[in-house]
C-alpha cells in the first residue's frame, strides 16, 4: 500500500532532463531510504515528490490524487518536507522557528488563541519534546551547534503534523553521533506516530540499517527497490556507485554493511607477523 | 514551573540573585523581556511619529498654538471664520507637508523592509536597486522632454518605478528557476538593480545638461526628494493608495515570515512561493512608487528604516519599519525646513539631502559589519 507514488514521472530543470518516465512508490507507514551516487537524481526525485518541482510529464499522486491539483496549504497538512540545509533568519528563536511549522494549519486572516491548551501550542510543545529541544526553546537558532540546529528543523517539520514526511539529506555536515541521533529520531517518529518517511541519504550503511524499504537510483532511474537485505548487494554497489565492495552482515543490526574496496590497502594483509600485535590488542 | 521562576517573571528586580540558581529562570526571563521589549518599543516608535508630526505642524519658523490649530481646522471643515495668515500657512503648507511626510515615510519604510526581508539582503531596498531611480528618471524625462508638470509628472514617476521593477524582476527570475538555494536570486536582483540604477543615473545626468536652468531646477526636486511640493492633491492620490497597500502588506506578512526560511521550506509548508513573491514585489514596488510620486526619491529612507527598526525593537518587524520610515522623514524634514535655514543663512534644504547625508555613512557601516559577519 502506498500513499505517495510517482507515475511515469519526468523531471527537468529548464532543458536538462534529470528523470524520465520514473515509476516508484513510497510505502505507507515505513521508512524509505532513497540512495544513489552524486547526481543520480535522488534529490530531484524528492523535489518532485514534494511538489517543489512540477513534472514535465507524468504525475506524483498522494492517495490517488495528483499533488499539483490540490491547494498548497491543504497538501502541506498531509505532506511535509525538510529541504537540504534550510536557512534560518537572523535572530530567530527556536520556539518561533518551530511555530512556523504550524502555518498550514492556520487560517489566513484569523488569529488563533495563544493559550497553553490551543492545538498549535500543543503541537509545538510536542515537537520540541520529541526532538529534545524544549530546553533550547528560547535560544537563538544561529547560536546552536549543527546537531542541535538539525533537531530544531526536524521539530519544525514535526510541528507541521503531516502523515508523510520527506527529508533531503538530513544528516549532511553532522558528525557520526549526530547522524545516528537524527535517524533514531526519525525512526521514533515512524514507530510512534506511524508517519510515512522518505529520506534521501548519502551514507549507504546507515541507509541500510534504518530503512524498511530502499530505493536505489542511477542516472535518473530506479535500479532496485525492496528491503535493505534484498536490494543492497555487492552487485548493486558495483552498478550504482561503480565501486567494488564486500557486503557483510552488520554485526550490530544484521542489516547489510558495505565495506568498500579501493586501490590501496587491498588485498587485505594476511594475518602475518605484522598484524599480530593489533589482533592481540583487539582480543 | 518552579516558584522561583514565576517570581522571576513577576518581580524581575527582586530575584536577580535567585535567578542565578534557577536553571530555567534566565531563559524564561529573557524571553518575557524580549517579547515585551519588541512590543513596547514599537509603541515608542508610534509615539515618536505622533510627536514629530505634531511638532512639525505647531513648531518651526511659524509657530501655531494648539487651540489655534483646532480653530483653524474646524474653520476649514465648517467654512467658518479663518485666522488671517495662520489659516493659509497651516492648511496649505504645514499640514499637507506633515501628512505627505508621514505617509511617504510609512510607505518607504514598509517598502524597504518588505524587499529586504523577502530577498534576505539588507541592500535590497528600492532606493538601492533602482526603483526610485526609475521613478526619478521617468519624471525628469517627462519634465525636460515633454514639458509635463503637476499630476502628469507623478504619474510618470509611478510608471517609471513599475517599469524598472518589472525589468529587474524579469532579469533576476532567470536565475530563480533552478530552485533557489541560498541567496542567489536575491543577489542577482540587487546586482541587476544597481546596474539599472547606474544606467538611469546617466540618462538623468544627460537630460539635466541639456535642459534650460528653470526646467532643471524643477527637475531637481525629482532627484533629491522634497516635501516642498506637498499639496492636498498629492495626499489625494497617496492616501487611497496606502489604504489598499497597507492591508495587502499586512496580509502578506505571514507567508513572508515563511519565505524567510527559504523557498523550499516555505513551499513545503504550503506557501505558494511564486504567487506570494509576486504579490510582495508588486506591493513593495507600488509603495515605493506612490511615495516617490508624492515626494520624489527621498534617499535612503527605505534602506535605513528596516535595520534601524530592528535595532530599536530587537527583531525584524514590518510595522516598526514603517513607523521608523515616518520618523526618519518627519525628523529629517523638520531639520531641513526649520533648523537648516538657521545654520545656512535661510537656505531650505530638500529633505532628501538630509536623509542622504545620514544614509551614506550608514550604508558603509552596514557593509562593513555585514561583511564581517558573513566571513
Amino acid at each position: 500500500m502506498a500513499r505517495l507514488s510517482a507515475r511515469d514521472l519526468t523531471l527537468q530543470y529548464e532543458q536538462r532532463r534529470v528523470i524520465e518516465g520514473l515509476r516508484t512508490e513510497i510505502p505507507e507507514g515505513k521508512v524509505t531510504m532513497i540512495v544513489g551516487a552524486n547526481g543520480c537524481g535522488k534529490s530531484t526525485l524528492l523535489r518532485g515528490l514534494s511538489r517543489l518541482l512540477r513534472p514535465a510529464a507524468g504525475a506524483v499522486t498522494l492517495d490517488g490524487k495528483d499533488i499539483h491539483s490540490r491547494p498548497a496549504k491543504e497538501l502541506a497538512r498531509t505532506l511535509g518536507l525538510l529541504p537540504q540545509q534550510p536557512t534560518a533568519p537572523d535572530g530567530i528563536t527556536v520556539r518561533d522557528l518551530v511555530g512556523r511549522g504550524r502555518y498550514p494549519h492556520q487560517a489566513f486572516f484569523r488569529n488563533w488563541s495563544h493559550g497553553d491548551s490551543s492545538p498549535h501550542d500543543l503541537a509545538v510543545r510536542n515537537a520540541l519534546d520529541a526532538t529534545a529541544t524544549t530546553e533550547l526553546a528560547d535560544r537563538i537558532v544561529d547560536e546552536l551547534s549543527g546537531g542541535q540546529r538539525q533537531r530544531v528543523w526536524i521539530a519544525m517539520a514535526l510541528a507541521q503534523e503531516t502523515e508523510v514526511l520527506l527529508l533531503d539529506e538530513p544528516t549532511t555536515y553532522l558528525d557520526l553521533a549526530h547522524q545516528v541521533e537524527v535517524l533514531d529520531l526519525v525512526t521514533d517518529l515512524n514507530r510512534r506516530r506511524g508517519t510515512t518517511v522518505a529520506i534521501v541519504l548519502h551514507d549507504l550503511n546507515l541507509a541500510a540499517r534504518y530503512a524498511d524499504h530502499v530505493i536505489a537510483m542511477k542516472d535518473g532511474a530506479v535500479v532496485a527497490e525492496g528491503t535493505g537485505i534484498d536490494v543492497i548487494t555487492e552487485e548493486l554497489v558495483r552498478t550504482v556507485f561503480g565501486l567494488e565492495s564486500r557486503v557483510v552482515p552488520d554485526p550490530v543490526s544484521g542489516t547489510p554493511l558495505i565495506v568498500p574496496i579501493g586501490r590501496h590497502h587491498y588485498p587485505a594483509p594476511q594475518a602475518t607477523e605484522t598484524t599480530k600485535p593489533a589482533l592481540e590488542i583487539a582480543s | 514551573m518552579s516558584r522561583t521562576v514565576e517570581r522571576a517573571i513577576v518581580e524581575p528586580e527582586r530575584t536577580v540573585g535567585a535567578l542565578k540558581t534557577a536553571k530555567k529562570g534566565p531563559q524564561l526571563y529573557v524571553r518575557a523581556e524580549r517579547a515585551a521589549k519588541g512590543f513596547n518599543r514599537t509603541w515608542l516608535l508610534a509615539a515618536a511619529v505622533v510627536i514629530l508630526f505634531v511638532a512639525s505642524i505647531l513648531l518651526g519658523s511659524y509657530t501655531v498654538t494648539v487651540p489655534d490649530f483646532f480653530t483653524i481646522v474646524w474653520a476649514h471643515l465648517t467654512g467658518g471664520e479663518k485666522i488671517p495668515g495662520a489659516s493659509f500657512i497651516v492648511m496649505e503648507n504645514k499640514l499637507p507637508r506633515a501628512i505627505v511626510g508621514l505617509l511617504t515615510g510609512l510607505a518607504f519604510g514598509l517598502s524597504g523592509a518588505l524587499f529586504q526581508t523577502m530577498l534576505r539582503n539588507p541592500l535590497a531596498s528600492p532606493d538601492v536597486i533602482g526603483i526610485s531611480h526609475g521613478a526619478s528618471a521617468s519624471a525628469v524625462v517627462a519634465i525636460v522632454v515633454f514639458g509635463a508638470s503637476g499630476a502628469t509628472v507623478s504619474a510618470a514617476a509611478l510608471l517609471g518605478a513599475l517599469a524598472v521593477a518589472l525589468l529587474i524582476y524579469l532579469i533576476s527570475r532567470g536565475g530563480n528557476l533552478r530552485g533557489s538555494r541560498g541567496n542567489a536570486a536575491g543577489n542577482r536582483l540587487v546586482l541587476a538593480g544597481v546596474g539599472i540604477a547606474a544606467a538611469l543615473g546617466a540618462v538623468v545626468n544627460f537630460l539635466m545638461t541639456r535642459a534650460d536652468i528653470r526646467t532643471a531646477a524643477e527637475a531637481l526636486i525629482w532627484l533629491n526628494g522634497s516635501l516642498n511640493p506637498a499639496t492636498w492633491e498629492r495626499i489625494g492620490t497617496l492616501l487611497p493608495a496606502l489604504c489598499v497597500l497597507l492591508p495587502l502588506a499586512a496580509g502578506l506578512a505571514k507567508p513572508l515570515r515563511l519565505l524567510e526560511l527559504g523557498d523550499d521550506t516555505a513551499a513545503g509548508l504550503g506557501v505558494r512561493v511564486g504567487a506570494v513573491r509576486l504579490g510582495l514585489v508588486l506591493t513593495a514596488v507600488a509603495l515605493a512608487a506612490v511615495a516617490t510620486a508624492a515626494a520624489g526619491p527621498v534617499s535612503f529612507v527605505a534602506f535605513l528604516a528596516g535595520p534601524i527598526a530592528r535595532r530599536v525593537t530587537g527583531k525584524p518587524s514590518l510595522p516598526a519599519s514603517a513607523l521608523t520610515g515616518a520618523v526618519i522623514v518627519l525628523a529629517a524634514d523638520y531639520f531641513a525646513y526649520n533648523l537648516a535655514p538657521l545654520l545656512l543663512d535661510g537656505t531650505v534644504l530638500p529633505v532628501g539631502v538630509v536623509t542622504g547625508a545620514l544614509g551614506a555613512p550608514f550604508l558603509l557601516w552596514l557593509l562593513a559589519t555585514s561583511n564581517r559577519k558573513d566571513a
